[in-house]
């Protein structure tokens, strides 16, 4: 099991090198975005609007972090299950560039489907580990939606934020993999 | 005959709630943290060992720095058990609750997370209004146990209204198949609460109740306990694992509570709870 350096933005080379169960650590700027803001970039994008952010070759994390007490950066920022945002995220692979994201659970066979076609990866981190990603977590700042409060879109910039490729370009899930391997009749 | 009932205040209630709020999201619970250290040795799968110790680490994080388990900090669930000789003084009783709540997520730095109306609503802002369930006991006392609950493992419980056919096959099968399907969404290892019998919102109290049993604690009649066990087997042979990496820790326990039903009806409902297993009580 390898662990790999990657830095944001992503290109298709970078995102080509990853392989299903491979632990990453990430450096640069990754965005917390989740349900409200994900109906809103679909609805922006439907009306051929520009988005508050530009997500080519980007990352999205998905995470409602808690608030940031007096002195820290942010509050915990563990994920969220990425399975609600399974609706919007094809459009945003296919026609955002996006290239990357960061969650827990299932994905549906659709964005499945377009990781594979567009060149683009899911990764997981612990669920329940907030407190401990929040030290990854060097700078955070509302980029849009603010009165979307926990919701609200952020830029945040990480060092060394730890990963698992779930899905990666080739079609695999580390999923399915780990329930063959494990599963004992 | 005039016997003085007991006082209890709203504004005793409201500072226990707003102090059992962060206590609740800040410290994971003796019994989860020593269930987590228990796994460890049990756990062959590489992923799903460094899962573990992350959750470890994270727990000693957040109770040394008071900051929480998980940033979804969860709708505030409050169980409420009564004594019917206590006189509440000072205000509604649910207004001390809900107002505990509101300070305890705010001064906590406790992330709000309750939209109203539900279609499409707005946050409130303080996590209110709180989920309250009231039971009424004997005596003069009154306990609350504060039950601060994420979306992520809520989304994947399930209730089925079997029928007496389906018996003890049928809701191992049930419970099972619910963990299954969930897979790693609601951040395994989980618990697993089952209520069996009752009726449709009997079972799924009861399933949520049985969230609050501390760890290592069987049912206290033999044939339950089994089932218990039987039922954790099972659902650890699945494979899914810490997280959904593999492994063989998919849950730390399963507890399940019964009640007498109709003679048409098997009701059954598991309500899943991730790794985190969050209540403090305390009784006035």
């Amino acid at each position: 099991m390898a662990t790999k350096l990657i830095h944001t933005p992503l290109t298709d080379f970078d995102v080509s090198e990853l392989r299903v169960g491979d632990q990453v650590l990430i450096s640069g700027v990754i965005y917390a975005a989740r349900d409200t803001a994900h109906k809103r970039l679909i609805a922006l994008l439907g009306q051929g609007a520009e988005l508050p952010v530009d997500l080519k070759g980007q990352v999205i994390y998905y995470v409602g972090p808690a608030p940031a007490k007096p002195g820290q950066v942010i509050g915990s920022a563990g994920p969220t299950t990425s399975g609600r945002m399974d609706p919007y995220t094809p459009c945003l692979i296919k026609e955002a560039g996006l290239k990357g994201m960061i969650g827990k659970g299932y994905r549906s066979p659709e964005v499945r489907k377009a990781m594979v076609e567009h060149k683009a990866v899911y990764l997981a981190t612990v669920g329940g580990a907030g407190a401990l990603i929040a030290k990854c977590i060097k700078k955070a700042e509302v980029v849009a939606y603010p009165e979307l409060g926990p919701e609200a879109i952020m830029a945040l910039e990480v060092e060394n934020f730890p990963a698992t490729v779930i899905n990666d370009i080739y079609g695999g899930d580390l999923y399915e993999e780990a329930i063959a391997r494990y599963a004992h009749k | 005959m005039n016997i003085m009932a007991r006082i209890i205040t709203c504004s005793q209630i409201t500072a226990a709630v707003e102090q059992l709020c962060r206590e609740a999201n800040y410290y994971l619970e003796n019994d989860v943290r020593k269930a987590l250290e228990n796994v460890l040795a049990i756990e062959v799968s590489p992923q799903g060992k460094e899962v573990i110790k992350q959750l470890l680490a994270n727990a000693t994080i957040a109770a040394d720095e008071e900051v929480p388990i998980c940033q979804d900090t969860g709708a505030a669930v409050i169980f409420l058990e009564l004594g019917q000789d206590a006189r509440i003084e000072g205000g509604y009783l649910y207004d001390a609750i809900n107002a505990g709540v509101a300070r305890g997520y705010t001064s906590g730095y406790l992330r709000k997370s309750m939209v109203f109306p539900p279609l499409d609503g707005k946050n409130s802002g303080d996590n209110t209004p709180a989920i309250i369930h009231t039971k009424i006991v004997p005596g003069d006392r009154l306990t609350i146990t504060v039950v601060p609950k994420g979306g992520g493992s809520e989304n994947m419980s399930a209730v089925a209204m079997l029928t007496p056919a389906a018996g003890y096959e049928g809701v191992k099968k049930f419970v099972v198949d619910t963990v299954k399907k969930a897979g790693p969404n609601p951040c395994p290892p989980i618990v697993v609460g089952v209520g069996i019998g009752g009726n449709f919102e009997k079972c799924t109290l009861m399933a949520k109740e049985a969230l609050l049993r501390p760890l290592g604690w069987p049912h206290p009649r033999n044939e339950i306990a089994a089932l218990e066990k039987e039922i954790l087997e099972a659902i650890n042979s699945l494979g899914i694992g810490p997280q959904g990496f593999g492994g063989r820790v998919t849950a730390l326990a399963v507890h399940v509570e019964i009640f007498a039903r109709h003679i048409a009806s098997f009701p059954v409902a598991v309500n899943i709870q991730c790794h985190a297993a969050r209540h403090k009580s305390i009784t006035l």
